[in-house]
C-alpha cells in the first residue's frame, strides 16, 4: 500500500510539472558584433535596428514577409499628396510604465533630427508634424511621398517624459563622446522584450515584457545575446548546443552544419547589395600617395577599377558560390530593380590599365580601403580579395578592416566622412530604391537630409531632379523608367562598384522555429522553442 | 683549422651528439627549418605577399596529394586567398625565428647585465634588482608580453603599429624573459666574486667595470647561452601564441601562429591544410630546438643533472 501511495505522488508530481505554463523559455543566440550603443536613433544600421526592434516599437512595421503594418499606429491616411494622419494606438503603454501618445510621437521625430542622430536622412522626409489630439498627428511632407510609412517603420518611438527625466532628449553620437548618455546603456520602448541587464561586447540580457499590448507568436520568456566574433568559434557554440541560434554562419560551414547532428543552416537570398563605394569629390584623396588632385574624380579611373573586379571569382572562392553577383545597388526583392541593368561591369584587366594610363596613372597609385571585418558575410575577405585584383593593374590598396564599431565611427557622416575608399552594404529599409537614390546616389546635402550615406559624394544633378521626382510619382510604370534613367547614369559614370548580393546564412538548432526575414533581421516575436 | 676540428671531433660533446639519435634528428629537422626559411624568398616556390602574383581563383586548393583538385603549382594546398601553404609557412618560419631569436638576445643581454651588477653591486643593489625579478616571477610572462603588445597598441596610431610589431613583439617577449639569466649570473657572480682572481685584481686597482667584462663575465656566461638555447624555443610558442590571439603580427606579415589562427575559421569546413601544416611546422621547429637546447644543458652542465 505505501509503495502504491509513492507512485501515485510522483505520478501527481510529474503530471504537475509537466501541465505548469510558466515553464522557462531561454533563447540563446550570437551575432559576430555587439549592438554599439542602445540609443535606437544612434546608428541606422540594420542589424542595430533589427536588434533594438525587439525593445522599441515604430508607428509601422514589417512582417515576416516584410509586408507593412500598423504598429504603435492603428491606422494612417493620405488625404493631400504631401499630408499624412496617422491615428496612434490607445492604450499602449512603455515599459517604465509611461503612456504612449502623440507628444512621444512628436519628440522622437525631433530627437531623430538632433546633432548626434544616425536617422537624420529618414527623419528629414517629415517637414512638420503637429499634434491634433493626444492620439492623432499630421505629418506634412517636403514634397509627396508615396513611400513614408515604409520609412517609418525604422523610425522608433521613446518616451518623451523618460527621456527628458533622464536628460537624453538628444541622441548618443556614435563617434562616442557622450558615454554619459542614459539611453546609450538603458532602453524604454513599447516592445514585447525589455532589457534587463546589458554589458556591452559581452552580454545583453532580455526578457518578456507582460504588459505588451500585441500578441507576438513566440513562446520565450528570457533571450540571451552574446555576441561572438571568431566564426569558428561560433559554429562550435551551436553545434554543442551552447547556443539556439546564431548569425552569420560562415558560407564554407554549411556543409558542416548539414552533417552535424541536432543542427541546420538556414539561409535565403538576402536583399543587401554589398559594394565598394570611392571618395570621388574632394580635391585630394585622404588616404593615398597621389597628392594635390582625386584619381577617383577621373571616371576613367573608376571605370579602371570596375573592371578589374573579377566578380566571379568573389563569387566562387569568397562565398562559396552563395551569392548573387550585382551590377546594380538594389536587389531583385527591392521596388525599382531591373534585370537589364543589372549585369555586372565585365572583367577585363587589359581594359582597366589601358583607362588608368589614358588617365595619367600608367603605374597605378596607392590608396586605403576602411572595411569591417564583423559587419557583413565575408567583409575583410572581399576587401583583401578586391585588393589583389586591384594590385595586378597596378593599383596598390592597403586593406584596414576593423570591427564595425570602429569602422561606423570613421566613415559616417558624424565623423566628416573619413574615408578614400570603402566596403558597405545596404538594404533599403523602405524595399523601395527611392531610399537608395536618396541615401547612396543624391549629393550630400545636410539641409536636405540627402545623400547621407553616399560617403564618396559621387554627385550628379541629374540624379537629384529624378531622385525628387521618384519620390512624389505614383504610376509605377513611370516611376520605373526614372529609376531605371537613375541607375543607368550611376552605371555609366561608375558611382559605385557593386558586387553581389549576400547570402542569408544563419545556423539553428533543432527544435527552434524561426521566420529569416530577408533583410537578415531576426525578429524575437518569431521565435518559438519547442 | 685542423687541429680545432680535430679537437672538436674528440671532443665530450661530439660524443653525446654522435650516440644520441634524436639529437641528431632534431639538429637536421632545425637546420632544414633555419636554412629554408633564411633563404626563404629563394627557396619558397612563390612569393605568397606580393598581390600581383597571387589569383584568387587559386584560391582553397587542397594538397597536391588530392588527385581530383590538388594542383601541381601548390604542394601543400592555397589558403584562402590564394597563397601557396609552403610558402606562406617558409616566410612565416622565417619571421617567427628571427623575433624569437632577437627577443632571446634581448633579455640575454639585459638578464646578465642585471644579474653582473646585482651579484658585484653589494646588497642593497642586490635587494633592489632581486625583488623587482621577484615581482615579474609572479606573472606569468604571456600576461606581461600581452600588457607590453596592449599599450603599445594604444599609445601608437594603426598604420604605424603594424610597421613596429616585430620590434614591440621582440621588446614584449624579451622583457618578460630577462630573470632567469639575471637569476644565473647573480648566483656566479658572488662565486666569482670571493675569489682570489677577482680580488687580486680588485687590489691592483681594476675598475669594477673592467673587472665584471675581463673577468667575471667569461666565467659565467656557460650556463647563460645554455639558458638560451632552451629559451629559443619558449620565446617562439610565445610569439605564437600572442599571435594566434590576434595581437601579435598582422596577417600581412604573418608569422607562423598568425597562419595558424587564420587557418582557423576554415577547420570546420574541411580546409585542414590552412591551419595543420603550419601547426606541425611550429610543433618541429619548438620540438626540435628544444630538444637540442635540453641536451646542450645535459651534457654541458652535469651538476643540474
Amino acid at each position: 500500500m505505501k509503495t502504491f501511495t509513492k507512485r501515485l505522488l510522483a505520478v501527481a508530481t510529474l503530471a504537475i510539472l509537466a501541465a505548469s505554463p510558466l515553464q522557462a523559455k531561454t533563447f540563446k543566440w550570437a551575432f559576430q558584433g555587439d549592438v554599439q550603443s542602445l540609443d535606437p536613433h544612434a546608428l541606422n544600421e540594420t542589424f542595430t535596428m533589427g536588434f533594438m526592434g525587439n525593445v522599441y516599437e515604430a508607428l509601422s512595421a514589417y512582417t515576416d514577409d516584410l509586408e507593412l503594418v500598423p504598429a504603435l499606429a492603428e491606422s494612417w491616411s493620405n488625404p493631400e499628396p504631401s499630408k499624412w494622419i496617422i491615428k496612434l494606438r490607445k492604450g499602449v503603454k512603455f515599459q517604465e510604465g509611461g503612456d504612449f501618445n502623440a507628444d512621444d510621437v512628436i519628440f522622437s521625430w525631433k530627437r531623430c533630427l538632433s546633432e548626434g542622430s544616425d536617422m537624420k536622412g529618414r527623419a528629414g522626409l517629415i517637414k512638420e508634424m503637429k499634434k491634433i489630439d493626444d492620439y492623432t498627428v499630421e505629418a506634412i511632407t517636403p514634397s509627396p511621398n508615396p513611400i513614408l510609412m515604409q520609412e517609418m517603420a525604422w523610425l522608433y518611438i521613446m518616451d518623451k517624459e523618460w527621456s527628458i527625466e533622464h536628460k537624453t532628449a538628444e541622441t548618443t553620437n556614435v563617434k562616442g563622446g557622450e558615454e554619459g548618455n542614459y539611453a546609450n546603456m538603458h532602453a524604454n520602448g513599447t516592445g514585447p522584450f525589455i532589457i534587463t541587464d546589458r554589458q556591452p561586447d559581452v552580454k545583453t540580457i532580455f526578457k518578456r515584457n507582460e504588459n505588451y499590448w500585441g500578441n507576438p507568436k513566440t513562446n520565450i520568456t528570457e533571450g540571451i545575446f552574446t555576441p561572438v566574433k571568431q566564426a569558428a568559434t561560433r559554429v562550435a557554440a551551436l553545434i554543442s548546443g551552447e547556443l539556439d541560434l546564431i548569425y552569420p554562419v560562415p558560407v564554407q560551414d554549411w556543409k558542416r552544419l548539414e552533417k552535424a547532428s541536432g543542427v541546420k543552416p538556414l539561409s535565403g537570398p538576402e536583399a543587401r547589395t554589398i559594394f565598394l563605394g570611392m571618395d570621388s569629390s574632394r580635391d585630394e584623396l585622404l588616404y593615398s600617395n597621389i597628392k594635390g588632385k582625386n584619381p577617383l574624380k577621373d571616371v576613367r579611373v573608376r571605370k579602371a577599377f570596375a573592371h578589374a573586379l573579377n566578380l566571379e571569382a568573389i563569387h566562387k572562392k569568397v562565398m562559396r558560390g552563395a551569392s548573387t553577383p550585382a551590377g546594380l545597388l538594389v536587389a531583385p526583392q527591392v521596388n525599382g530593380f531591373s534585370e537589364a541593368l543589372n549585369t555586372p561591369y565585365s572583367y577585363d584587366p587589359e581594359l582597366s590599365k589601358k583607362l588608368l594610363a589614358e588617365a595619367g596613372y600608367p603605374d597605378g597609385f596607392e590608396i586605403t580601403i576602411d572595411c569591417p571585418n564583423n559587419r557583413y558575410v565575408n567583409d575583410e575577405k572581399i576587401c583583401q580579395a578586391a585588393a589583389g585584383m586591384l594590385a595586378k593593374i597596378g593599383v596598390k590598396v592597403e586593406v584596414f578592416a576593423q570591427p564595425k564599431s570602429k569602422y561606423f565611427a570613421k566613415v559616417l557622416a558624424q565623423n566628416n566622412y573619413d574615408t578614400s575608399f570603402y566596403l558597405l552594404g545596404w538594404t533599403p529599409g523602405s524595399m523601395d530604391s527611392h531610399n537608395v537614390l536618396i541615401n547612396l546616389l543624391s549629393c550630400q546635402n545636410k539641409e536636405k537630409k540627402m545623400g547621407t550615406f553616399n560617403f564618396g559624394n559621387y554627385c550628379n544633378a541629374e540624379i537629384d531632379a529624378l531622385t525628387d521626382k521618384v519620390g512624389s510619382e505614383t504610376n509605377p510604370a513611370k516611376r520605373q523608367a526614372m529609376i531605371d534613367k537613375a541607375f543607368k547614369i550611376a552605371k555609366d559614370e561608375v558611382a559605385y562598384l557593386p558586387i553581389h548580393q549576400q547570402p542569408l546564412s544563419w545556423g539553428v538548432r533543432d527544435g527552434v522555429s524561426v521566420s529569416q526575414r530577408a533583410d537578415n533581421v531576426l525578429d524575437l516575436r518569431s521565435v518559438v522553442l519547442q | 683549422m685542423k687541429n680545432t676540428i680535430a679537437r672538436a671531433a674528440d671532443s665530450d660533446l661530439w660524443y653525446s651528439f654522435r650516440r644520441s639519435p634524436i639529437v641528431m634528428i632534431s639538429a637536421v629537422i632545425t637546420l632544414v627549418i633555419v636554412s629554408t626559411s633564411l633563404l626563404a624568398p629563394w627557396v619558397a616556390p612563390h612569393d605568397p605577399f606580393n598581390l600581383v602574383s597571387i589569383d584568387l581563383m587559386d584560391a582553397s586548393l587542397p594538397p597536391v596529394w588530392y588527385a581530383d583538385l590538388g594542383d601541381s603549382r601548390f604542394l601543400l594546398g592555397t589558403d584562402d586567398q590564394g597563397r601557396d601553404i609552403l610558402s606562406t609557412i617558409l616566410y612565416g618560419s622565417r619571421i617567427s625565428l628571427i623575433i624569437g631569436m632577437a627577443s632571446v638576445t634581448f633579455s640575454l643581454i639585459l638578464g646578465v647585465a642585471l644579474g653582473l651588477v646585482s651579484g658585484y653591486g653589494g646588497p642593497k643593489v642586490d635587494a633592489f634588482i632581486m625583488r623587482i625579478a621577484d615581482i615579474q616571477l609572479s606573472f606569468p610572462a604571456i600576461l606581461i608580453a600581452l600588457l607590453i603588445d596592449g599599450v603599445a597598441r594604444s599609445i601608437l596610431p594603426r598604420d604605424m603599429h603594424d610597421q613596429v610589431a616585430v620590434y614591440v613583439l621582440i621588446f614584449a617577449i624579451g622583457i618578460s624573459g630577462w630573470v632567469q639569466y639575471a637569476r644565473t649570473v647573480r648566483g656566479s657572480t658572488m662565486v666569482e666574486k670571493s675569489k682570489e682572481y677577482v680580488q687580486a685584481a680588485q687590489v691592483i686597482g681594476v675598475r669594477p667595470i673592467a673587472i665584471l667584462w675581463r673577468h667575471i663575465l667569461p666565467n659565467v656566461m656557460g650556463p647563460v647561452l645554455v639558458i638560451g638555447a632552451i629559451h629559443l624555443a619558449i620565446a617562439i610558442i610565445t610569439e605564437a601564441t600572442l599571435s594566434f590571439l590576434g595581437v601579435g603580427l598582422p596577417p600581412t606579415t604573418p608569422s607562423l601562429g598568425t597562419l595558424i589562427r587564420v587557418g582557423n575559421d576554415y577547420l570546420f569546413s574541411g580546409e585542414w591544410w590552412i591551419t595543420i601544416f603550419p601547426g606541425i611546422a611550429l610543433v618541429l621547429l619548438a620540438l626540435s630546438v628544444n630538444l637540442l637546447g635540453d641536451w646542450l644543458r645535459d651534457t654541458l652542465n652535469p651538476k643540474i643533472q
